[in-house]
C-alpha cells in the first residue's frame, strides 16, 4: 500500500516536501480523489490536501472567500448558497463518470480547472481565482496574487497553478471570486436537429443580446438519459437564459421566436434547468458504471460536429456537445482510438482532448493528456522546474508518463 | 525625475552599437529599422513620461519571422530587447534604455479573420483595442477590455499588461478574454498558445504570458473572444455629498448582488477637470459622482436602475441623472475616458493604481486624501469603483523638481496603503519601472523568487525589458 501524507498544517506540509527532496521520494499530489483516475505513478507516495480544511474568509459583500485547498466543495458551496451566491464556473463532479467515491475539495476543483456550461459568460475556474498560497517542490511557502479582482502585481503564477493537476505545487489556500445566484433560470428546446443544425441554431442564439449562459447539444441517443427523460423526442438542443425574472421572461420571448425556424419549441422551468444543467456539467450520461473511454474534448464550437462526423466513420462513439463549456464528450465504444482523435483534433483546427476514463491497463498505457508542440513541451517542462527543480511532484500532465 | 534607477547598460553591447545596427538592417526590409540619434527620440519614453532614455535601436518588423529574426541575433550577442505597442504604458512598461532595441510592433495592424460562428478574432499584435471592436460593430459584436487609451493603444500591449477597462466588472480583463497567442521567445522560436477553443491543454502558459509585461516573449498574433453587444446600455450619474458616501453605495450595490456592467467614481476635483474639458453634464454641487452602467433589455434595466436608486437612497444620494439620448450617454463617457488627458492640460500628475476590496473603499479615499495633503499637493480621484482599482492623479509642477519628488513619495505612500489594506499595487497598469522597487512591500523574498525563476523559464538571460517589474537588487544571476 502507496503511504499517504495529509499533513495538517501548512507548515507540516513544507516539512514533509523538503524531507522527501532529502530522500528523493517522488509525491503524487491530490485533494479528494475524485478527480485522479490515475493511480499513484510508481513508487510515488499520495501527498494529500485533505487535511488542509476549513473556510478561512467569506466576505459576501465583496464577493470573495479564502479557503484552505482540502475543504470540501460541498461546504464551500453550502456556505455561498445561504448568501445566494456561488461559484460561477460551476465546478464539475467526475464521481459519477470515473465511479470514483471521496470528497471533491475546493483545491482539486481549481488544480484542475474543473469548469462547466457556463465557461464562455463566467469562464473558467481559472478566471474565478484571485489567489493561491501553495508549498513548491523546494519546500517552500509561496502565495501569488490576492483577494482583489484586478492585479496585475507580477507574473500571474495563479493561472499557472489552476489547471497544473499537481504538476508545480501542493495548493494550501485559495482565494476565489463569487457571484450571486440568478434569481431564476429557464432552458429553451429545441427539438430534432441533426448536429449540423443544431450548431447553426447555436451561432444564431449566440450572435442575440439574449445572454445565452449555457448551450448544448443532446443528440437522439443520450436525450432519454437527462432530465428523467423529460426532454421531448428527437434531439435537444437546449439553450439556459439566467438573470432577474422580469428579464428572463422578455429575453425568452425574443429567444423562442428565433428558434422557431429552427424546429419545435418547449421550455423548462427553474427546477428541471437546475437538473439538466448539472447532468450536462457532470456528463451524466456516461456516468454508466462502465469503463468505456470517455474523453473530454475542447475545440471551438463549430469545430465539435465536424469532429464527431469524421470520427463516426472510422469508430463506435457516441457524443454530446457542452457548446458554452467548449466542450465535446465523447464516449468510445471500445479502443480510446487516441491517435485517430488526435489526427482529427488537428484537422478540425486544433484543441485538446483528455481522456477522463478506460480500463485501468488502457489508462496507464494511454497518453491521457494532450501532447504539447515540441517548444511548448519543452518551455512547459522549464516552468515546472522553476517550481521543481527535483521532479518531486509526478503528475501526467507535465513530462508525461511517469 | 531620478529616484528610479535603470541597469547599468551593458558595455559590450554598446562598444558594438554600430555593428548592431548594421546587423540589423541587413535582417530587416528597408524602413523597418529607426537608428538615428533624433529619430529615436520619440522611442525615448512612454505615458510615464517622467524618465526617458534613448534606445540603441528601433526594429520595426513586419512580420512573426522578422521579429524572431530580430530575438533570435539579440539572444546571440546579448542585447536587451524591449517591446514596444502603442507606447501608452503608463508604469514606464515601454521606456528602453542605451543598450536596448526596442521592437515596435506597429507596422502589424492587421485584423487576420474574424469568425462569428465562432466568436472570435484573430488580429496582429500592434492592432488597437478600438480597431477591434470597430471591426465587428456593425455585425452586432465587441471586444469587451476598453482601458481608456483604447482609441492608441494596442492588443499586444493590452497582452503585455493584462490590461483592464470601465467595463470589466462584468467581461473581465484581457486574460480572460484572450483565447490565444502566437509567441516569440527570446531565442527566436515561434510558439502558439491557445487558439479558438475555450481551453488549451498543458500549463496554463497563455496565462502567465498575459500581463508577462513583455519580459516572456513578444506576442505577434492574438485570438480574442467577441461578445454580442447588448440589447441596451445606459449610463446613470448619482451624486453624493461626500467620497464616503459614494464609496460606500459601491460596497452596498456589490453586496446586494447587483452587478452592472461598470461603476465609476470622480472627486469633485476630477469633476471640475473632466466637465470643463468634455461638458458632459456632470453635477456641479456635488462631492462626489459615481457613473453607474447597466445594460440589457429594458425591463431588465429598469429592474436594476430601481435597485440602485434604492440603495443609493440609503447614501443620501443628491442628484440621479439618466441620460437621455445616446448623445448624452456617449459624453459621459467620453468626459470620464478623457480624464487622463484632461487632467494634463492642467497639471502634471501621476496616476496611481492600486486595487483594494470594496469595503476599504472609504478609508483608502480618506487615507489618500491625507498622505496627499501631508504633501502638500492635490490630488483628483477617478477610478473604477466597482471593482476597488483606483486611481488618484496626483497632480503636481514638473519644472519643480522637489514638488516632483514629493508626488512621486506621496503616490507611494499610497500604494502601501492600498497593499496594507488588503489590496494591491496595480490592477491594470502594470509594475513597469513605476511601482518595481515597491514590489517587496506585497511579497516576500520567497514570494518574488519565484516568480523571478519562472520569468527566468522563458528568458534565462534576462534579456527581455530587464529593467521592470523586479527590483533590480536581489535578482539571480543570469
Amino acid at each position: 500500500m502507496t503511504p499517504i501524507h495529509q499533513p495538517l498544517s501548512e507548515e507540516a506540509a513544507a516539512r514533509l516536501v523538503q524531507a522527501a527532496a532529502l530522500s528523493k521520494t517522488p509525491l503524487a499530489i491530490r485533494g479528494g480523489g475524485t478527480r485522479s483516475l490515475h493511480a499513484a505513478p510508481e513508487g510515488a507516495e499520495q501527498f494529500s490536501s485533505r487535511g488542509l480544511s476549513g473556510i478561512l474568509a467569506y466576505n459576501p459583500a465583496e464577493m470573495t472567500m479564502t479557503a484552505r485547498a482540502g475543504t470540501p466543495l460541498e461546504a464551500v458551496e453550502a456556505a455561498l448558497a445561504e448568501k445566494r451566491q456561488m461559484l460561477a464556473f460551476e465546478p464539475n463532479d467526475l464521481r459519477g463518470v470515473l465511479g470514483t467515491s471521496g470528497i471533491p475539495t475546493i483545491g482539486g476543483v481549481f488544480a484542475t480547472n474543473a469548469s462547466g456550461p457556463r465557461r464562455f459568460t463566467a469562464g473558467a475556474a481559472r478566471d474565478s481565482l484571485l489567489g493561491v498560497r501553495f508549498v513548491n517542490g523546494r519546500g517552500e511557502v509561496v502565495k501569488a496574487g490576492g483577494r482583489v479582482m484586478k492585479n496585475v502585481t507580477g507574473l500571474d503564477l495563479v493561472k499557472l497553478l489552476a489547471g497544473s493537476h499537481g504538476s508545480l505545487a501542493l495548493l494550501t489556500e485559495v482565494t476565489f471570486r463569487l457571484l450571486p445566484m440568478p434569481e431564476t433560470a429557464v432552458t429553451i428546446v429545441v427539438s430534432g436537429l441533426n448536429d449540423a443544425e443544431a450548431a447553426a441554431a447555436m451561432a444564431t442564439a449566440m450572435s442575440m443580446s439574449v445572454e445565452v449562459s449555457g448551450a448544448a447539444h443532446l443528440p437522439e441517443s443520450v436525450r432519454g438519459r437527462f432530465a428523467g427523460g423529460a426532454l421531448p423526442d428527437g434531439a435537444a438542443t437546449v439553450l439556459r437564459l439566467e438573470g432577474l425574472a422580469a428579464s428572463v421572461a422578455v429575453r425568452a420571448e425574443k429567444l423562442v421566436a428565433a428558434m422557431a425556424r429552427f424546429g419545435a419549441v418547449s421550455r423548462f422551468d427553474a427546477e428541471t434547468t437546475l437538473r439538466l444543467w448539472r447532468e450536462i456539467r457532470d456528463g451524466a450520461p456516461y456516468a454508466d458504471g462502465t469503463p468505456r473511454p470517455l474523453w473530454r474534448v475542447s475545440v471551438a464550437p463549430t469545430a465539435g460536429q465536424q469532429l464527431v462526423a469524421a470520427l463516426r466513420l472510422e469508430a463506435g462513439v457516441d457524443a454530446f456537445y457542452d457548446w458554452q463549456g467548449g466542450l465535446v464528450w465523447l464516449r468510445m465504444e471500445a479502443d480510446p482510438e487516441t491517435t485517430l482523435l488526435r489526427r482529427y483534433l488537428k484537422a478540425v483546427g486544433g484543441g485538446h482532448a483528455t481522456l477522463l476514463r478506460a480500463r485501468p491497463e488502457v489508462l496507464a498505457a494511454a497518453e491521457a493528456f494532450q501532447p504539447q508542440a515540441e517548444a511548448v513541451a519543452a518551455l512547459q517542462a522549464r516552468v515546472k522546474a522553476s517550481f521543481d527543480p527535483d521532479g518531486l511532484f509526478r503528475s501526467r500532465m507535465v513530462g508525461g508518463q511517469q | 525625475m531620478d529616484q528610479i534607477g535603470f541597469l547599468e547598460p551593458r558595455a559590450a553591447v554598446l562598444a558594438r552599437r554600430r555593428e548592431i545596427v548594421v546587423d540589423l538592417l541587413d535582417l530587416l526590409p528597408e524602413g523597418c529599422l529607426v537608428h538615428e540619434p533624433r529619430e529615436l527620440v520619440p522611442f525615448e519614453t512612454d505615458a510615464f513620461v517622467s524618465y526617458r532614455r534613448l534606445p540603441l535601436a528601433v526594429a520595426l518588423p513586419e512580420t512573426t519571422e522578422q521579429v524572431a529574426a530580430v530575438l533570435k541575433y539579440c539572444h546571440r550577442y546579448g542585447v536587451p530587447v524591449v517591446p514596444r505597442g502603442a507606447g501608452t504604458s503608463l508604469s514606464g512598461g515601454a521606456i528602453p534604455q542605451e543598450d536596448a532595441v526596442v521592437v515596435g510592433l506597429s507596422k502589424m495592424s492587421r485584423i487576420l479573420e474574424v469568425d462569428y460562428a465562432n466568436r472570435t478574432a484573430t488580429v496582429q499584435a500592434g492592432v488597437t483595442n478600438l480597431a477591434i471592436s470597430d471591426a465587428v460593430s456593425a455585425d452586432g459584436y465587441f471586444y469587451a477590455p476598453d482601458p481608456s487609451s483604447q482609441l492608441a493603444c494596442t492588443i499586444g500591449g493590452n497582452i503585455g499588461m493584462n490590461s483592464g477597462g470601465a467595463h470589466c466588472l462584468k467581461y473581465g480583463v484581457t486574460t480572460n478574454n484572450l483565447l490565444g497567442v502566437k509567441l516569440v521567445l527570446i531565442d527566436g522560436t515561434i510558439i502558439e498558445l491557445g487558439g479558438k477553443a475555450l481551453d488549451a491543454g498543458g500549463l496554463d502558459l497563455l496565462g502567465v504570458v498575459c500581463g508577462g509585461e513583455g519580459q516572456l516573449g513578444i506576442v505577434t498574433e492574438a485570438t480574442v473572444r467577441l461578445i454580442a453587444k447588448p440589447e441596451g446600455a445606459r449610463p446613470v450619474l448619482f451624486g453624493f455629498d461626500s467620497s464616503e458616501e459614494a464609496g460606500a453605495c459601491v460596497a452596498d450595490v456589490i453586496g446586494a448582488g447587483i452587478i452592472p456592467v461598470a461603476i465609476e467614481f470622480m472627486d469633485k476635483p476630477a469633476i471640475e477637470i473632466c466637465e470643463a474639458f468634455a461638458q458632459a453634464g456632470y453635477p456641479m454641487d456635488v462631492e462626489a459622482l459615481l457613473i453607474v452602467e447597466v445594460e440589457g433589455s429594458e425591463a431588465e434595466m429598469e429592474a436594476m436602475l430601481a435597485s440602485i436608486i434604492e440603495i443609493a437612497g440609503g447614501h443620501g444620494v443628491k442628484v440621479v441623472k439618466e441620460s437621455q439620448s445616446a448623445t448624452e450617454a456617449a459624453l459621459i463617457w467620453k468626459g470620464r475616458k478623457s480624464a487622463f488627458g484632461a487632467t494634463g492640460r492642467i497639471a502634471d500628475y501621476i496616476c496611481m493604481d492600486g486595487t483594494v476590496p470594496l469595503g476599504q473603499l472609504s478609508h483608502v479615499l480618506r487615507g489618500t486624501a491625507e498622505i496627499v495633503a501631508k504633501y502638500g499637493l492635490r490630488v483628483a480621484n477617478v477610478f473604477h469603483a466597482g471593482d476597488g482599482n483606483m486611481h488618484p492623479l496626483i497632480l503636481f509642477n514638473a519644472n519643480d523638481p522637489e514638488e516632483a519628488a514629493k508626488a512621486e513619495a506621496a503616490g507611494n505612500d499610497i500604494l502601501k496603503l492600498c497593499v496594507d489594506a488588503g489590496g494591491c499595487l496595480t490592477g491594470e497598469h502594470g509594475v513597469g519601472i513605476e511601482k518595481r522597487d515597491l514590489m517587496r512591500h506585497q511579497y516576500s523574498d520567497v514570494d518574488l523568487a519565484q516568480q523571478m525563476a519562472v520569468r527566468a523559464a522563458f528568458d534565462p538571460q534576462w534579456l527581455l525589458n530587464p529593467s521592470k517589474v523586479f527590483p533590480l537588487e536581489g535578482r539571480p544571476a543570469a
